[in-house]
């Protein structure tokens, strides 16, 4: 690891409020992506799952 | 030239019909969905924790390995739906359209993530969070063009003229792309040239470009699983009568 310590890596010399808060709006944005996407599928699935229940 | 020669790949009609692209993008879906995990996670450690300090802008430039790649879907994406959009009118492919709109919301997630990490970057670096600079601008009117294709698709109940509507708006917006790419070489901008292109060796050591490589190559695959995802979804609404679905496994179960 470059950092000699946990503290340095969360501290980055200063820059660790910058640097963390950009990740962590990566991660958090693109995971909300990944579950409205899924969701969206589930939903889908679920009304022609119920379109073949009443036809059956 | 013989006529036969002129006509399109056998995959590329097999793309424009639902059922066939429900099936294939179903067996993509899970590659993309574990490369994406894992180049991003790989990139993104490596980036955080063992890459080495820039010697100018110390630790603030590993922002670099969450803000490029977004930057660079950012444009790729609008490029990649205006084509898909281009694809639907030319040919009439309802799929094609679908992949259009599907590309709306990640592309304005991705501008959006590259605009606000450009901004919190901005901050250690230039001493402020926004300047007008042709670069910044120019990625900020892509977000509105994003915003704009995203108001329109949902103001159109009718899902034939959204795709329409959506594809026409992208191949008009694409004008911006060059412009975004070319700015900080046609105007003195604070926004720095790029430092990672496809076909010049980086200006960086390896353990400095090889995590941008890795989540680059993660937005990606990220991008490509969220728009299978869409898509599909969008398939199994169109039709959700088709006697090919109903008896689907994922309809059924078995």
């Amino acid at each position: 690891m470059y950092f000699e310590s946990l503290d340095a890596l969360l501290n980055m010399a200063g820059h660790g409020p910058y640097v963390w808060s950009c990740y962590g709006l990566f991660f958090a944005l693109l995971g909300l992506n990944v579950w409205h996407a899924k969701r969206q599928q589930l939903k889908a699935l679920k009304q022609v799952k119920a379109l073949v229940r009443r036809n059956s | 030239m013989t006529e036969s020669s002129w006509r399109m790949p056998r995959w590329f009609h097999q793309m424009g019909s639902p059922k066939w692209f429900y099936g294939f993008a179903g067996i993509l879906q899970p590659w993309f969905a574990i490369a994406a995990l894992g180049l991003l996670t790989w990139g993104a450690l490596w980036g955080l924790a063992f890459a080495p300090a820039d010697y100018q802008q110390g630790n603030s430039f590993r922002i670099m390995y969450v803000h490029v790649p977004a930057a660079i879907l950012s444009q790729s994406i609008f490029l990649g739906m205006a084509v898909a959009g281009a694809v639907g009118l030319v040919w009439k492919m309802k799929v094609a359209f679908m992949v259009a709109r599907s590309c709306i919301a990640i592309g304005a997630t991705f501008t959006a993530i590259a605009l606000v990490t450009g901004a919190i970057w901005g901050k250690p670096t230039w001493g402020a969070y926004w300047v007008w600079d042709a670069r910044l601008t120019s990625t900020l009117v892509l977000f509105f063009l994003y915003a704009g294709i995203m108001a329109l698709n949902q103001a159109i109940s009718e899902r034939h003229i959204a795709g329409k509507a959506t594809a026409i708006l992208a191949i008009v917006g694409t004008i911006n792309i060059p412009i975004i790419k070319y700015s900080v070489e046609w105007w003195n901008t604070l926004h720095q040239s790029s430092s990672f292109t496809l076909t010049a060796k980086p200006s960086m050591p390896a353990e400095m470009y090889l995590p941008l490589l890795l989540t680059v190559l993660g937005s990606y695959c990220f991008f490509a699983l969220v728009v299978l995802m869409r898509t599909r979804s969008q398939i199994v609404q169109s039709q959700s009568g088709a006697s090919w679905l109903m008896q689907h496994r994922d309809i059924t179960g078995a």
